[in-house]
């Protein structure tokens, strides 16, 4: 009797380590499929140039040198615009090369600066708001109404993104008459705002209680037990929330497309249109180049690279300033 | 002298009164030790002398607590002036995260605008030399103050507490998570310090209590059919209340047939 029971139990457990591994191996796989996939085809779209270069229109034109400067643009030749017409190294019309086929040229230099502005302003929005609301809900509890804050943060954590674009789009975009990388910020802004919010106030309650009435027993005041004690103890988990919330924002396709509208040269000015890593990647997928196609999965690359990159110097610059914590 | 005197004091966790109204005096320069089994109420009776009390949520307190003179329940108080007269310390030994020794010292004194750092050098090393741990840690003053042990932290604590010169030091059972040599050492240092200041602790040893307290407050608790409620059964010089109770409660309590 007893050994069935125990050949039955631990048949039981090895059969529910097996699902569970199962389990996990398919939850993987998706991810795995996707970073290869991305690696893979977005590789072929690397070079300098894809770093360096801004967009360049489709063309089978060689790249103007110095000693073969690109032809005269000529009004009478139907051909004569470089970017289709295809032109052979010695500056004639070859009807044996197609546009279509021809490698893809320039790169994604303003779509990174783009994101990382559009981006990286909406964090400025997001942040104090996100996390001194945190707090809030953390420290000074007022359960009723921090019951309802919390639960429209959790709403709207969930609401699909182009909510947030059309809000922006009807209330900024077209109050200004004018598509701007400002009004993407604030709409990545609004998405960003309840990942910083939740995980703010879940880092900071982590932070023990003793810590907290060893400086409110001190005299110090709710908020300066707040800034100096439990503030510090919870930045590194603070912080993840926050790149968290960047990478959320830096992959936006769909707000952007109607605030910010995008763009093919570098501009810097917040309030006009600009370029976007989820937007070229989104644009180049729509392409009917294959040069183009390529490309948007080289843009796709690189917007996983940044994040990563963010990540990471991000992780290594809060472990020394928080260094002498453990 | 009276340091503190408790006048109808009555904590309560939202409606729920958790002690019978208490009435004693604190003696001046005189250890005090609060004894009880557990639920008694004795932590809570010692929070609400420093109205740390409420800082739980829903709990508040009625009565008069008079700190020389002054009741620290007087509507136009602000509790945390009270903390900076009354300094407390608590039953885990709390080092404060991201902060090194040093700070972990000094943040009383930050608080109070202090920032000259040789009035900051000079009050952070009186108050480790207090605390008997100004030789152990002088050399790692910069080192993170969670890397010291559980008594050196708790000394720690009370460095951190003895910094601002408090009147009044509250220890909420500083010695409960920490080995015998450690509570030695902590219970010597407490004995030294009542020519400074005066010392309640609350504690569940009651060879603690009767080896290091001048006078002696002992809690019970009351079962009654609808709530339990805590209440302060005797009080009195220390060798009186362990030798010769006048309270039945006491009598077994100390004798270990209840509690």
């Amino acid at each position: 009797m007893r050994t069935f029971n125990y050949r039955r139990r631990k048949l039981t457990d090895q059969v529910m380590r097996g699902l569970s591994a199962l389990a996990t191996g398919c939850a993987i796989i998706p991810l795995i499929a996707i970073i290869g996939y991305v690696l893979t085809i977005g590789a072929g779209a690397m070079s300098w140039s894809f770093f360096s270069d801004v967009y360049q229109p489709p063309s089978s034109a060689p790249e103007p040198t110095a000693d073969k400067p690109a032809p005269a643009y000529d009004p009478n030749d139907p051909f004569a615009d470089i970017s289709v017409a295809p032109i052979d190294a010695a500056g004639n019309v070859d009807p044996t090369v197609s546009v279509y086929n021809a490698a893809p040229r320039g790169g994604v230099l303003h779509g990174i600066l783009g994101t990382l502005t559009i981006a990286g302003i909406g964090l400025l929005f997001a942040l104090p708001i996100g996390i001194f609301a945190g707090i809030y809900l953390s420290e000074f509890r007022n359960e009723r109404y921090a019951t309802i804050v919390r639960f429209c943060c959790d709403v709207l954590s969930g609401s699909p993104s182009i909510v947030a674009g059309v809000t922006i789009y009807v209330l900024v975009v077209l109050q200004a008459k004018q598509f701007s990388a400002v009004a993407g910020s604030m709409a990545l802004a609004i998405l960003m705002i309840p990942i910083v919010t939740r995980t703010t106030e879940e880092m900071l309650k982590l932070v023990p209680e003793t810590m907290r009435e060893a400086a409110r027993g001190l005299g110090a005041p709710v908020w300066y037990s707040t800034l100096t004690v439990v503030l510090p103890a919870a930045l590194p988990g603070i912080v993840t929330g926050v790149m968290l919330a960047f990478a959320r924002g830096a992959g936006e396709t769909a707000p952007l497309i109607l605030t910010v509208l995008g763009s093919n040269v570098i501009s810097m000015d917040i309030f006009k249109p600009m370029a976007a890593l989820p937007l070229l990647t989104y644009r180049y997928t729509e392409s009917p180049y294959p040069g183009e196609n390529t490309q948007a999965w080289g843009a796709a690359f690189v917007l996983m690279m940044l994040v990563l990159l963010m990540n990471i110097l991000v992780r290594v610059a809060t472990r020394k300033a928080g260094g002498n914590s453990r | 002298m009276s340091a503190m005197i408790l006048q109808e004091l009555k904590p309560f966790y939202g409606k729920r009164q958790a002690v019978k109204a208490v009435n004693m005096e604190l003696a001046s320069n005189q250890i005090t030790a609060i004894i009880g089994p557990s639920g008694c109420g004795k932590s809570t009776v010692l929070r609400c002398l420093n109205r740390m009390h409420e800082t739980i949520p829903g709990a508040t307190a009625t009565g008069t607590v008079l700190l020389g003179g002054q009741d620290i329940y007087a509507a136009d108080v602000d509790p945390t002036m009270i903390r900076i007269k009354v300094g407390m310390v608590f039953q885990q030994p709390v080092a404060l995260r991201t902060r090194n020794v040093y700070e972990n010292v000094a943040i009383g004194l930050r608080l109070q605008g202090i920032s000259q750092r040789a009035e900051l050098d000079a009050a952070v090393e009186r108050a480790l030399r207090s605390a008997v741990l100004w030789d152990e840690v002088k050399d790692v003053l910069s080192k993170p103050g969670t890397a010291l042990s559980g008594g050196q932290q708790q000394r720690l604590a009370i460095a951190r507490a003895l910094a601002i010169q408090p009147d009044v030091l509250l220890l909420d059972e500083p010695a409960s998570a920490l080995d015998p040599i450690a509570t030695a050492s902590i219970e010597e240092l407490l004995v030294t310090l009542k020519q400074r200041l005066t010392i309640v602790i609350v504690t569940h040893s009651m060879q603690q209590a009767a080896r290091i307290s001048d006078e002696t407050a002992v809690f019970m608790v009351d079962v009654g059919q609808n709530q339990t409620i805590g209440e302060l059964v005797e009080k009195g010089q220390t060798t009186q209340v362990f030798t010769q109770p006048s309270d039945p409660r006491t009598e077994s309590y100390i004798s270990g047939r209840v509690g």
